[in-house]
């Protein structure tokens, strides 16, 4: 074995354990050493539990010695964003006002997980309640890029993407409202996908935005994300915006469609604006690469792109303010304990003061102002209509290519405290990504070079429930590179 | 962008159910602005005849049997209550 045990991928360690060459204890045993060795640089963990995780970790060697393995991911660690519910364990969204709830339940993906044997493995730091692009509006603790510790990982699923690239866990879980998944997974050197809206099932997932949320891997390789997607997508009847489509086995695909020629569009308004940004190099690269098989590159147009900011923002923010109503400080959650009690609703208020940080306010906030009387139609359905062109935006172009590639984010991960004072340079931050929520495509973020010594990502944005094609094509661009065996020195 | 909208942050604040400090009103209802201002440029766009999008695929209605079935325990449901007694959530006395 030439690779350290926690680096190795998902398929490879399955096939170890198959072979019988390697346990499950052993392999869980690894990645706790390896959280442990490195936890206090990554930080990438709110907590995790590792009597739990070796108890799993039992209870698969145990079923793969009665030869009754529950399949490839049967005793793989899994790490988990801290906002999927796993029954028993912590659910803090990264927010004080969860900081001691315990989920009575398990998110759908999570007991699909179970259901595979997979081992759950820690709660993943986050911006909370998902809202931010660096991590550093966690509540609980500030997560380091693994490639350069002065910088932020990404967000809102930065413990994901930094755990993965850590190599704390063999593959990760995160969610994407905006680019939560692909932004921390291009900061970070990993693979992020975001599938369909509608494609995994969002019951057990701390609802952000319900119109845009999706759940998905964050990996090493490309054939480990068709893996857990694999293992997560399906209909959910507790879900009633989750889709009934065919599931497609995304690993046969990927080996199916090797040396496709792909038609591929370039959106000529993602690409006047990241022109000289420091990101462009190895994106313009992997172009090329893709034109060295044989594909053909096609200029295309998105021509409402300048509008995808403002469209997010509104409905992002509109949404949580009605979702996140929910933290009352009276059933589950943090309750302040002076408050005016001739005032009803104070209660209500010092709670929600006192449980949610700074970011979380200004969502909530800015959400309840384009809902509130007089201001609905002029914001929240204006967007609504302005989603409905960027949908088409999308529509249009995928009639002409098969997928889009961009960049995944404007520059690489910035140092921490950077934008931290200035929310609306942040937002500006996710122009490439958001768009994909809006129209509800799936995207992935691919490793495709370095930008001084920190990794750059390839977004990849494909036609509705067509994860298998984003797939193939970024599994025909890393068999070409060894970006997915590079790894951050810590 | 017109003075008018400018947000009205206490009146929001209030909607919202969230106390805000004097040092926070005035930090939010700037940072508000600006970003209000930012979106308003929505206002350029010809919407006229366009259907808003509330979900991004065709799925309607959606139905199923109404069936009986195990829910979470009175224990398990009142665990992470911030004040319990006899299988009630504990609040404070609104009305004397």
């Amino acid at each position: 074995m030439s690779e350290e045990l926690h680096y190795k991928s998902a398929s490879e360690l399955s096939e170890l354990l198959e072979k019988k060459e390697l346990s499950s204890v052993d392999l869980t045993k690894a990645i706790i050493a390896r959280t442990k060795a490195v936890e206090d640089k990554v930080g990438a963990f709110n907590s995790y539990d590792e009597a739990d995780a070796l108890a799993q970790a039992e209870a698969s060697d145990a079923r793969r010695a009665a030869s009754a393995s529950l399949g490839p991911l049967d005793g793989i660690p899994v790490g988990i964003k801290d906002n999927l519910a796993v029954n028993g364990q912590p659910l803090t969204c990264s927010s004080k006002m969860l900081e001691k709830f315990v989920s009575p339940y398990d998110a759908t993906c999570i007991e699909k997980l179970k259901t595979q044997g997979a081992v759950l493995w820690g709660r993943l730091n986050l911006d909370e309640f998902a809202m931010g692009s660096s991590t550093e509006n966690s509540a609980f603790k500030t997560t380091s890029n693994p490639w350069n510790l002065d910088c932020i990982p990404g967000g809102s699923s930065g413990g994901s993407a930094a755990a993965a690239a850590a190599g704390q866990a063999v593959m990760t879980l995160g969610s994407d409202t905006g680019g939560s998944i692909r932004q921390p997974a291009s900061h970070c050197g990993v693979v992020g996908l975001k599938p369909t809206y509608g494609r995994v099932s969002r019951y057990g997932l701390a609802a952000f935005a319900s119109s845009l949320d999706q759940v998905g891997p964050l990996t090493r390789s490309v054939k480990d994300a068709a893996l857990l997607l694999q293992a997560i997508s399906g209909h959910d009847e507790r879900d009633s915006t989750s889709y009934k489509i065919a599931e497609p086995d995304f690993v046969a695909a990927i080996e199916k469609q090797r040396g496709h020629k792909w038609t591929l569009g370039l959106p000529k308004e993602y690409f006047a604006t990241a022109a000289n940004t420091p990101a462009m190099e190895p994106v313009l690269k992997a172009i090329e690469y893709y034109k060295s098989l044989g594909c053909e590159i096609k200029e295309v147009s998105l021509p409402h792109t300048d509008y995808a900011v403002a469209t997010y923002y509104i409905v992002a923010t509109a949404e949580a303010s009605s979702n996140l109503a929910r933290y009352d400080g009276i059933r589950y959650t943090h309750r302040a304990e002076t408050f005016d009690a001739k005032d009803s609703v104070d209660i209500y208020c010092q709670s929600r003061a006192e449980g949610f940080g700074e970011e979380v306010k200004r969502r909530i906030i800015l959400g309840t102002y384009v809902l509130s009387s007089g201001y609905y139609d002029a914001y929240y359905l204006k967007a609504q209509k302005a989603r409905t062109l960027i949908r088409q935006d999308f529509e249009n172009a995928f009639k002409e290519v098969d997928a889009l590639l961009t960049p995944t984010s404007p520059s690489p991960a910035f140092k921490k405290g950077e934008k931290a004072s200035d929310p609306l340079s942040m937002y500006l931050s996710d122009i490439y990504t958001i768009s994909a929520n809006l129209a509800g495509i799936p995207g992935m973020s691919l490793p495709c070079g370095y930008s001084d010594g920190l990794p750059v990502g390839l977004q990849i944005l494909g036609k509705p429930f067509k994860e298998d094609e984003l797939l193939s094509i970024a599994y025909e661009f890393e068999a070409g590179h060894d970006f997915k065996d590079q790894h951050p020195q810590l | 962008m017109s003075e008018e909208k400018h947000i009205d942050i206490d009146y929001t604040a209030k909607l919202a159910r969230i106390n805000l400090t004097d040092a926070e009103k005035e930090k939010l209802s700037a940072q508000l602005d600006s970003i209000i201002g930012y979106v308003e440029k929505l206002e350029e766009l010809d919407t006229d005849g366009v259907e808003p999008t509330a979900h991004p695929h065709p799925v309607y209605n959606v139905w199923q049997e109404d069936q009986v079935q195990e829910g979470l325990s009175i224990e398990e449901a009142l665990k992470n209550a911030p004040a319990q007694r006899d299988n009630m959530i504990v609040v404070p006395k609104v009305v004397d």
